[in-house]
């Protein structure tokens, strides 16, 4: 069997390549397929805890939280065509309204 | 039995809701009917309750109706509701009686004016008000209709509000009066306080279990009740406001500021008598103030040329004879005398206002003269009014006034003192009226040659007004002939049963109208020496003002000091302005330039800008980039995490 310590290692590695992702891209898809993978990432944390301690609460917590990414990408894919249909385009930078 | 006598105070309450929710969408004729009739059936209906009231046996004389509970709370209670007795009956006659007359008469007056139907609706919105004044049963209600007359007369004053003066004279009455409004409530505190009530019957009953006669707490509540007389009544030290309300239209000086609201402070003292006798301090304080407000207005008029100001500074006098009277507890006396005085100045008033009317606006005396042959009808009213004021015998004015003036002589609250000093006001008043009349419709006219050609009488919807009071003027004594010109005083009668502060209780079988220790003779002795006196007096007006005026221009040039001290009206404003207006203004002045503007402004204003000058400091923060967001929220979650694993 597989020790729980690789699971958490190759979680840890996917949840930094999305963070940093997300920080370093500018291509709001880009971010937006980061964060997905930083969600999985989290994902697969949970149900390697899961497996090693004997309990199905994680299971049921990582269909919830797939359930709720499936939501958020509809969502936030929307969004993001909203967005282009306005500026033409998705670059991040640009979208800085607030500032002033 | 039902009186219905809401309907009294309902009907003007009805035509200045109309006229006034209307205002500006009604023809002149339809808002003067409505105005006039409301009133005038109020009037009928006052009559018509009036010979229900006679109707009834003489010791249970008062009908009471409640409409509703106004404030109920615990064990306080307000009812809304009236009392009609004797007392209020003759308040409900000559308020809505004059008003009904000086309403007819202000459709002619104020015919022309752009404000019309406003005026109007201010009117009947005084005749609502001063109703429920004098038909409350209770002070709070009365209340009610004491500031609503008060906010009436600012309205009224401040009519012409586009002339500076008059504005300035609104607000001027306004303010005085609030100072004595303020002693009234102090007042009524103290009396709900110690008796838990405001209605009159139960705290007329329970006042002498409550007080102790000529206690310090009655004392202080009747003498605060007082100020508040002073303020409405226009007596020393408040009465300041009246001869500047002389700034709005005549028929309202005529109305409010000569017949009816003036004489409030009268009505609730005489209503108050129960109070009032128990405390002999502020009954001295009362006739001695009124006196001197007499006397001192009497002066101040003989040296007026604005013929308002002269007729102002009389009803301040009259009004003075009038708290003299209650001052020595001959209350029906004063109230006698505010039936007749109601009558003869609101005459006086109208009939100015047509000399006024036909003068194009002149008030100043000097510019009159010979008005005699153009207005006849005017002049003739006038002159019975005036011979009504100065106690000409026959004339209603002789029979309240000599009423006055032997009570002070003869009743036991009243002296000698008080009574030379009254008589003097007499003779001044007689003097000051005649020099009036003199100036005004005798001798040669001294106006300018355009107003002279323009000169003609007022139409007959002001001169027959001005008959119908000259009638009463006339006849409205002879309801108070005393006993020793072979009368029954029946006015007096008839108020005996609401005086009951003078006979301890509702027992009306004896009357103790003849006062005891004086003979008739010394009564009739007195009178005809007051009479032959203010005769005099009349000569010597006629003399000084038609035969030998130069002699009158001769003594005023000696006296130079005392007519310029009379002429300044004894400069009582600027003394008031110097003592308190100034510091009040400097005070204020203060508060605005250093404490407001400098103080709490720099708290506000400086607090202001240390925010606004972190938040400049620390802005940057906000890039407006997404990815700095993100790199801050990451960077805040490792070092929480971090925080958390590390401890």
């Amino acid at each position: 069997m597989i020790p729980i310590a690789h699971y958490l290692i190759l979680g840890g590695l996917l949840f930094a390549i999305g963070a940093v992702g997300v920080i370093v891209s500018r291509n709001l898809i880009v971010m937006f397929m980061s964060i997905e993978l930083m969600l999985n990432a989290a994902n697969l944390a949970i149900i390697a805890f899961s497996r090693s301690l004997n309990l199905m609460d994680g299971h049921v917590f990582v269909f919830l939280i797939m359930a709720v990414a499936a939501a958020e990408a509809a969502v936030g894919l929307a969004i993001i065509i909203a967005i282009f249909r306005n500026r033409e385009t998705i670059n991040a930078d640009k979208f800085n309204l607030l500032r002033r | 039995m039902n009186h219905s006598l809401y309907l009294i105070i309902l009907l003007p309450l009805l035509g200045f809701l109309l006229n006034g929710l209307l205002l500006g969408r009604l023809k002149k004729g339809f808002v003067s009917f409505i105005a006039c009739a409301s009133v005038g059936l109020s009037f009928v209906w006052g009559v018509k309750v009036f010979f229900e009231l006679l109707a009834m046996p003489e010791g249970a004389r008062a009908i009471q109706e409640t409409l509703f509970t106004w404030i109920p709370a615990g064990q306080f209670q307000v009812d809304f509701s009236l009392l009609f007795d004797p007392l209020s009956s003759v308040m409900v006659l000559v308020v809505a009686g004059v008003s009904f007359i000086i309403h007819i008469y202000s459709i002619g007056y104020m015919h022309d004016d752009p404000g019309f139907g406003r005026y109007f609706t201010y009117l009947n919105l005084f005749v609502f008000a001063m109703l429920t004044l004098v038909l409350a049963d209770n002070y709070l209600l009365m209340f009610v209709g004491w500031e609503g007359v008060g906010l009436c007369s600012y309205l009224l004053i401040g009519f012409w509000f586009e002339k500076k003066s008059a504005s300035d004279a609104g607000k001027k009455a306004f303010i005085v009066n609030r100072i004595g409004d303020f002693g009234f409530l102090i007042g009524l505190f103290i009396i709900f306080w110690q008796v838990g009530s405001l209605n009159y019957a139960d705290v007329f009953a329970r006042a002498p279990e409550v007080f102790a006669v000529g206690g310090g707490v009655i004392t202080a509540a009747t003498l605060l009740l007082f100020l508040g007389a002073t303020g409405k009544s226009a007596q020393i030290p408040l009465f300041v406001w009246l001869p500047d309300a002389m700034e709005g239209p005549t028929p309202v000086s005529a109305l409010i500021h000569a017949a009816t609201m003036v004489t409030a402070g009268v009505y609730m003292i005489a209503r108050s008598n129960v109070l009032f006798m128990m405390a002999p301090t502020t009954l001295a304080v009362v006739a001695i103030v009124g006196l001197a407000t007499a006397l001192m207005a009497a002066t101040i008029a003989l040296a007026q040329n604005d013929i308002k100001r002269v007729l102002a500074y009389s009803t301040i006098s009259q009004l003075g004879y009038m708290f003299a009277a209650c001052g020595v507890a001959a209350f029906a006396a004063g109230i006698f005398h505010l039936m007749t005085h109601a009558f003869f100045k609101a005459l006086l008033f109208l009939g100015s206002g047509s000399v006024i009317h036909a003068m194009a606006g002149q008030q100043d005396m000097r510019y009159m003269g010979g008005l005699k042959k153009q207005q006849p009808a005017t002049f003739v009213t006038f002159f019975i009014a005036t011979l009504a004021i100065a106690g000409i015998p026959g004339f209603s004015g002789f029979f309240s006034k000599d009423e006055i003036l032997w009570k002070s002589f003869s009743s036991d609250f009243g002296s000698p003192i008080l009574w030379a000093v009254g008589l003097f006001t007499a003779i001044l008043t007689a003097f000051y009226m005649f020099r009036l009349v003199y100036l005004t419709f005798y001798g040669e006219g001294r106006m300018d040659n355009h107003t002279k050609a323009h000169l003609h009488e007022s139409p007959k919807v002001m001169t027959v007004p001005l008959m119908v009071l000259a009638v009463l003027s006339v006849i409205g004594g002879y309801v108070g002939i005393p006993h020793v010109l072979g009368g029954s005083n029946r006015f007096e009668q008839f108020l005996h049963p609401v005086m009951t502060g003078l006979h301890g209780g509702a027992d009306t079988s004896e009357h103790v109208l003849t006062s005891a220790g004086h003979s008739a003779g010394t009564e009739l002795t007195l009178m005809i020496g007051s009479v032959v006196l203010i005769l005099i007096a009349i000569y010597m007006a006629y003399y000084l003002y038609l035969k030998n005026i130069d002699l009158a221009g001769r003594i005023r040039n000696n006296l130079s000091g005392v007519h310029a001290l009379l002429h300044g009206k004894y400069f009582v404003d600027e003394i008031y302005g110097a003592l308190i207006i100034r510091p009040l203004i400097n005070g204020s002045l203060f508060l605005w330039k250093i404490i407001d503007v400098f103080v709490i402004d720099g708290i506000a204003n400086g607090l202001a800008s240390i925010v606004g000058d972190i938040s400049t400091g620390v802005r940057p923060v906000q890039t407006g980039t997404m990815r700095t967001y993100a790199t801050m929220i990451l960077a805040g979650a490792v070092v929480l995490i971090g925080y958390f694993i590390i401890r």
